[in-house]
């Protein structure tokens, strides 16, 4: 059933009512990763890598084993060793042998942080005093961190086993490139040929940190029967059940996963790090054990995303049609195969009809952590190229930055290079409303530019799973196996209170863990509102039509003749007969004595997610003296389908701006001569604070999904594809220089100042 | 019937350069199938890193979706994201 109709029918859906997640977090009630504890539990921790490339020749555990207070000691030995298989679990493909290998090394350590062995003490100072007492003999060999170096003849080989996937014929020398993609439309050549004018340029991106708040943490136990409970925050409580199972070869039955409160996520917690370690060393140990990152293991061992280089290269006719578009994506995967690099190609220009397309991506490996996730992974970097040669186009022709997109905007029909013909999308909706919005128009100062920059997603749907059942009061509850992280808790509460007719603050949403809901995939590729409330809109139907079953009962006429409206049963109309209608609680009060306790679950492989576009407007201010650049006013326009809580819709948005700004200015991992990561901690890795922000202006264009109850599209990831270029083209629009690699920071502002090139 | 496109270099790897063909069935499930009898391992591949695209709409592990009869399906990746 849909509930698209007119929107000012609806009474719960676009309303902001308070979080239910709200006072537990002001309060510190909430139970995150690090909070948990269970009696009897050990500490653990986890011995790594000093080295960015090493042969591991032997680990000696003797005397930490020996270690008065010292419960256990593992090794990768102590692990299955796990054959190359390949699966899409989490957020994307993966190879289960890369997973234990990058959970714990075996014979190579790949990146400086990387996990050799762990120990689990009846306190921290003796768990630390453990690991100081591990031996391990390394052969230290060459490394690589830069993506260019990594793929140069001659550089230093991660894996003698890796060879190059995507080049015919297959090589025949083992290779830093994993996988080499192109994709193609039309005849670049002849495109180009047609074009009056060329821009171009080569652009280099930094890896960057999601830089959640909570580090990863968990605290895992396992009996003498096999049966494990894993306690721990993540994105995903069913993919830490799945990673523990193959990479420990368990029966999934046989793990149960709780999940607790997760401080930011962002895709970085869509894998595992800690939980098969915890539970490895539980089992040795017969203890509860408990394993935390400190910030420099977040920083130097789990994913961050890519650092990338880019070279684009447009060509348009002197009326702004954009006739051909090629570019060459070199990314990071970091110590093992997996960058985002395809959807980085998919999304790097899917914002334009163009006829001639030619893309090239190549996966790297290097010895830095294993990228993970990043919202929208792959598209920021791509997009952050492309949409700076669009606004050199739009330079040499004299044209207004809008103005060139709406002529070559991507529409229902328009053919992607990847070969999906867009259905209705939203893309032109957001640049007239750009277009008018006043920001667009305002005078700016001296030293201040403005820019404009558009990013597309996908979207997904996928597996979900939610049940609601009216308790004896006649208040609902809406359990879910999604991680709330951007407010999916409010959301399927409203969705099941708009539903059923009832006020929001009626209905209890809570997450379920792995034994007490079905199966549900990570939460994560703005799939929650979508699938889950898929789910939960299915299932608060099916307990509508047990209410109506109910009430017949009640009343001793036909279900048929039974309405429900406004919350209430009511006869169907004068041939049912005159009865006063029937609210929930007074039918939840007789459900033991109409058939027992009424509720459902429902399970959906949700499909039809509809495309995401958005595009943010940015003022910035350039200090010449310094280079510093400040961020004056910001607005960020989305095609939201519907948004359910506009105010967690907005919070996406902000947030996805937010960390668009600290990738643009500040933010990078950056190395010393041996592959050491030199600043490890918030203090040297700068993010944005509220004190360096304006407020972000969320503008919600809702062109509704209908493959939705409520026409929702997912929101969270679209928001973080716009931010480098528009600020990049802002701070083009300040200083006459184009800058072409990130993070824009005052020093590099300040010699682009000086030599007149960025 | 409807058209299947394959516009991926490593889909592409598996029916020797072949990028768009017609087949025969109903359903994405039907489809993973013919597709493995008529290039061994394709079917597999899509079936574990492909979604598909029919007529613009993305369907993942959609195998009893229907494909009208002159549908254009088009094989993509999987989307993740974060």
């Amino acid at each position: 059933m849909t509930y698209i109709g007119n929107k000012s029918d609806l009474r719960v859906v676009g309303t902001r009512p308070d979080r239910p997640d709200g006072v537990d977090k002001v309060t510190g009630r909430a139970i995150y990763g690090a909070d948990f504890r269970l009696a009897g539990q050990l500490v653990g921790r986890i011995l790594r890598s000093p080295h960015a490339h090493a042969k591991i020749i032997k680990i000696d555990t003797s005397k930490a084993r020996a270690l008065p207070g010292v419960k256990a000691v593992m090794t990768a030995q102590d692990m299955p060793n796990i054959t190359s298989e390949e699966s899409f679990v989490g957020e994307g493909p993966t190879n289960f042998r890369d997973q234990s290998l990058n959970v714990m090394a075996r014979d190579k350590v790949l990146y400086e942080g990387h996990a050799v062995a762990a120990v689990a003490a009846m306190s921290p100072s003796i768990a630390e005093a453990a690991l100081a007492l591990i031996e391990v003999t390394y052969e230290v060999l060459p490394h690589v961190i830069d993506v260019e170096e990594a793929m140069a003849p001659g550089a230093p080989i991660l894996d003698e086993t890796l060879f190059t996937a995507g080049v015919d014929p297959k090589p025949t020398t083992p290779s830093n490139i994993a996988k080499k993609i192109i994709l193609k439309s039309g005849d670049i050549d002849a495109g180009f040929a047609k074009a009056d004018i060329i821009a171009e340029g080569r652009y280099v991106t930094a890896a960057v940190h999601q830089a959640y708040i909570e580090p990863h943490a968990c605290v895992a136990t396992i009996g003498a029967d096999g049966q494990a409970t894993v306690y721990a925050s993540s994105q995903g409580h069913f993919m830490i059940r799945a990673f523990c199972a193959k990479l420990l070869g368990m029966e999934i039955s046989n793990i149960r996963v709780i999940p607790l409160e997760i401080g930011g996520g962002f895709g970085g917690k869509t894998i595992v790090y800690l939980e098969p370690v915890a539970l490895t060393l539980s089992k040795m140990a017969g203890k509860p054990v408990k394993l935390v990152m400190t910030r420099e293991e977040v920083f130097r061992a789990s994913g961050p995303t890519s650092g990338a280089v880019v070279e684009v290269k447009m060509g348009a006719m002197k009326d702004g049609t954009i006739v051909a578009a090629q570019a060459v994506l070199k990314y990071q995967a970091g110590a093992f195969p997996g960058s985002p690099v395809q959807p980085g190609l998919m999304c790097a220009f899917a914002m334009y009809d163009i006829p001639n397309v030619h893309l090239t991506g190549y996966d790297v490996i290097s010895n830095r952590a294993k990228v993970a996730a990043y919202r929208a992974p792959g598209a920021p970097i791509s997009s952050y190229a492309a949409e700076q040669v669009v606004d050199d186009l739009a330079r040499q022709l004299g044209m207004d930055a809008i103005t060139i997109r709406e002529k070559n905007a991507a529409k229902a029909g328009t053919k992607t290079v990847y070969g999906v013909t867009f259905p209705e999308i939203g893309y032109e909706a957001v640049l007239a409303a750009a277009k008018s919005h006043a920001h667009w128009k305002a005078p700016l100062g001296k030293n201040q530019g403005r820019g404009i920059a558009t990013g597309f997603w996908f979207n997904i749907g996928g597996e979900s799973s939610a049940s609601v059942f009216v308790n004896e009061d006649g208040s609902v509850s809406v359990v879910s196996g999604s991680p709330d992280i951007g407010g999916s808790r409010a959301s399927m509460a409203m969705m099941a209170a708009e539903v059923l007719g009832i006020p929001v603050a009626n209905v209890r949403p809570i997450i379920g863990d792995t034994a007490s809901i079905g199966f549900t995939n990570v939460t994560g590729g703005s799939r929650v509102t979508y699938a889950t409330g898929m789910a939960t809109v299915q299932a608060t139907e099916k307990v509508i039509e047990q209410l109506k079953q109910r009430a017949a009962m009640i009343w001793d006429i036909s279900p048929d003749a039974v309405d429900w409206k406004d919350g209430q049963a009511v006869p169907a109309g004068a041939n049912a007969g005159g009865f006063d209608p029937l609210s929930l609680a007074a039918i939840a009060a007789k459900a033991g004595k109409t058939g027992g306790p009424i509720g459902s679950e429902v399970s959906v492989n949700a499909q039809g997610a509809g495309p995401g576009f958005g595009a943010h407007i940015c003022d910035v201010e350039v200090d010449r003296e310094t280079g510093q650049t400040t961020i004056l006013r910001y607005t960020a326009i989305q095609d939201v389908g519907r948004a359910i809580h506009p105010s967690y819709v907005e919070g996406q948005i902000q947030g996805g701006a937010v960390q668009g700004i600290g990738w643009a200015l500040n933010e990078e991992y950056i190395y010393d001569a041996k592959g050491k990561m030199d600043n490890a901690g918030f203090l040297d890795y700068r993010v944005p604070v509220a004190s360096d922000l304006p407020m972000i202006e969320a503008v919600l264009v809702e062109v509704p999904n209908t493959r939705h109850p409520f026409g929702v599209r997912g929101v969270g990831e679209v928001p973080i594809v716009p931010p480098m270029a528009a600020i990049g083209n802002a701070v083009r629009d300040a200083i006459g220089i184009r800058m072409h690699s990130l993070p824009m920071s005052p020093p590099k502002v300040r010699k682009a100042l000086d030599s007149g090139q960025g | 019937m409807p058209k299947v496109v394959i516009s991926g270099s490593t889909c592409r790897a598996f029916t020797g350069g072949v990028s768009e063909l017609e087949v025969t069935a109903d359903t994405v499930g039907r489809m993973v199938r013919e597709l493995d009898q008529r290039f061994p391992g394709l079917g597999h591949h899509v079936a574990e890193f492909m979604a598909v695209a029919i007529d613009g709409v993305i369907f993942q592990d959609a195998y009893s979706e229907k494909l009208p009869e002159h549908a254009e399906i088009v094989l993509i990746p999987k989307i993740g994201a974060g």
